[in-house]
């Protein structure tokens, strides 16, 4: 198989995302902001005006923290950047999506399926995964200017919302498409198939854990 | 008597090495590791790692924008001295952390875990861990920092010894397939087993022999350095790559350290160093020379004792 490489825009066309498909490599050009937990809770929990406008600004959510300081004179210096892992956002992204207009959502490990068919199809929106993990360095020199960081008093540098200027960012992987479908679940039903055969002649541990069982009222001896 | 601006200059010089410079034993296993991968996603990953790695140097940025949590751990020859004493070496660490920090930059990634509180710098309560280790003779100390990402690919668990070799597998197997998919543990990895010592010395063995030995380095004892054979060839048969794609590069090695335990039990523990395995370590000398290396040479004989009193001579006439 060849690896198809694209160039996108961090406000992009619906005709654009369409194209895409599970395994292309993407680089953005355009604004794309950094939101987690501390940027989501700030504005959906606590209902804090989003300091951008969204999402004629940026259509791009990056699950990221990056290596990066702010100067005494105020300017920015940024050096690595790498995404966080997203799952753990699956709390707050539909409403996020859904305020924002968010259509590329950027970070590490994607979402489930169920995920990309609930709200993220119906939003018109893909996920974009980083490559590696770990590309910190490509991508840094991928922003070509830090336009502003956002709640960092309120937030700390690592949770803050970080404002970049992506020129030919990436590389990133599509790892979800406008059928719902999920890169990284195709991969492992790939993996599957040879589960069994790994694990043959292994055995169970003798003291069980809660998790190997639901039931509470079950013993793990 | 080594003095404490040597400890903080030197400290200083290896949070930034160790936040930018791949060690040379991982990227030579990482290329290996490339010119087998028959994944095309996969091969894609490694390759963009490779440069990364390059892009890294070449721009002295930070190899991955999480930076991991910067700690340290120090070795002292037993006649070493250091000026101030030891509470002074802890500051001039906990200095040189927050400058770094600051400097390279790192991500500040460590957070009061309750209120979730940043101090911008990478230090807290607790934060450098200091830990450290003594050998028979010298007037050096080595000074060692890990910036080890990741909340993923690490796990405990009180196994028995009627779960036996099998057992053990299973609980490694479960750690890789738990974590590997989605490549949520960042593999190719370092992966390092603890096994035995009480519950917490379970988990720092094992988090040493990721992060405080090198690729292609093999336990003393033969039969576990068979293991460590065994346990990367098991983990890389499973068929998954880097980022969890297809692959048959999940474990750059697999690293065994045991320790004593209770004879009812059988502690393990496992942890993947990363593709970020972040480690930089320099000796520095009573007459004032700091050599540097990417070796932590951690685990020499005397770490690895087992009788009572230390008597070189004879075990290695064993």
């Amino acid at each position: 198989m060849t690896i198809r490489e694209v160039r996108l825009s961090t406000t992009p066309s619906d005709e654009s995302i369409a194209d895409l498909r599970l395994g292309d490599i993407v680089y953005l050009d355009g604004l794309m902001y950094t939101a987690r937990e501390g940027v989501y809770m700030r504005a959906l929990d606590d209902k804090a005006n989003i300091p951008m406008e969204l999402p004629s600004q940026s259509a791009a959510n990056f699950h990221c923290s990056p290596a990066a300081r702010i100067n005494p004179d105020g300017s920015f210096d940024m050096g690595a950047v790498t995404a966080t892992a997203s799952f753990r956002f699956a709390k707050w992204l539909p409403e996020w999506m859904a305020k924002t207009g968010a259509k590329l959502i950027v970070g590490k490990g994607g979402m489930s399926s169920r995920d990309y068919k609930e709200y993220f199809v119906p939003n018109g929106a893909v996920y974009l995964s980083t490559v590696g993990y770990g590309t910190g360095a490509l991508l840094g020199r991928g922003v070509e200017n830090v336009e502003a960081v956002h709640w960092n008093e309120e937030l700390g540098l690592a949770q803050a919302m970080w404002v970049i200027k992506c020129n030919g960012m990436g590389p990133f992987i599509v790892a979800s498409d406008l059928n719902g479908d999920c890169l990284f679940e195709r991969e492992n039903a790939k993996i599957a198939e040879n589960v069994a055969r790994v694990y043959e002649g292994t055995k169970p541990a003798v003291l069980k854990r809660y998790g190997e069982s639901d039931d509470r009222t079950d013993e793990v001896i | 008597m080594i003095p404490i601006s040597l400890i903080q200059s030197t400290a200083e010089v290896l949070m930034d090495k160790a936040a930018i410079e791949i060690p040379q034993d991982y990227l030579d296993g990482l290329q290996q590791a490339a010119k087998t991968e028959d994944g095309d996603l996969s091969s894609f990953v490694l390759k963009a790692m490779l440069e990364n790695y390059e892009a890294a140097k070449e721009d002295r940025r930070a190899m991955c924008g999480d930076t991991g949590v910067p700690r340290w751990f120090v070795k002292m020859g037993n006649e070493a001295r250091v000026e101030g004493g030891m509470v002074a070496l802890e500051a001039a660490l906990r200095r040189a952390t927050a400058s770094a920090t600051n400097g390279v930059p790192l991500r500040p990634n460590r957070v009061h875990p309750l209120w979730r509180t940043d101090h911008d710098n990478n230090v807290g309560i607790g934060a450098p861990e200091i830990e450290y280790g003594f050998e028979p003779e010298g007037e050096w100390i080595d000074l060692i920092t890990v910036h080890k990402g990741g909340l993923f690919g690490t796990d405990y668990r009180m196994l028995f010894p009627s779960d036996g070799i099998q057992g053990i597998k299973r609980f490694y197997l479960d750690s890789l397939m738990a974590f590997g998919k989605r490549g949520l543990a960042c593999q190719p990895a370092i992966i390092g087993i603890g096994l035995g010592g009480s519950k917490d010395i379970c988990m720092t063995l094992g988090k040493r022999a990721s992060t405080l030995r090198i690729v292609g380095s093999r336990n003393s004892d033969p039969r576990i350095a068979e293991m460590e054979d065994e346990f990367k060839e098991l983990g890389n048969s499973i068929g998954m790559g880097a980022m969890g794609f297809v692959g048959k590069n999940m474990v750059i090695d697999c690293n065994i350290e045991v320790g004593y335990c209770h004879t009812g039990g059988m502690p393990m523990s496992v942890h993947a160093f990363c593709l970020s395995s972040r480690r930089a370590a320099a000796r520095i000398h009573a007459d004032g020379r700091v050599e540097h290396r990417t070796d932590p040479d951690w685990f020499t004989d005397y770490q690895r004792r087992e009788t009572v009193e230390w008597e070189p001579q004879r075990e290695a006439a064993e």
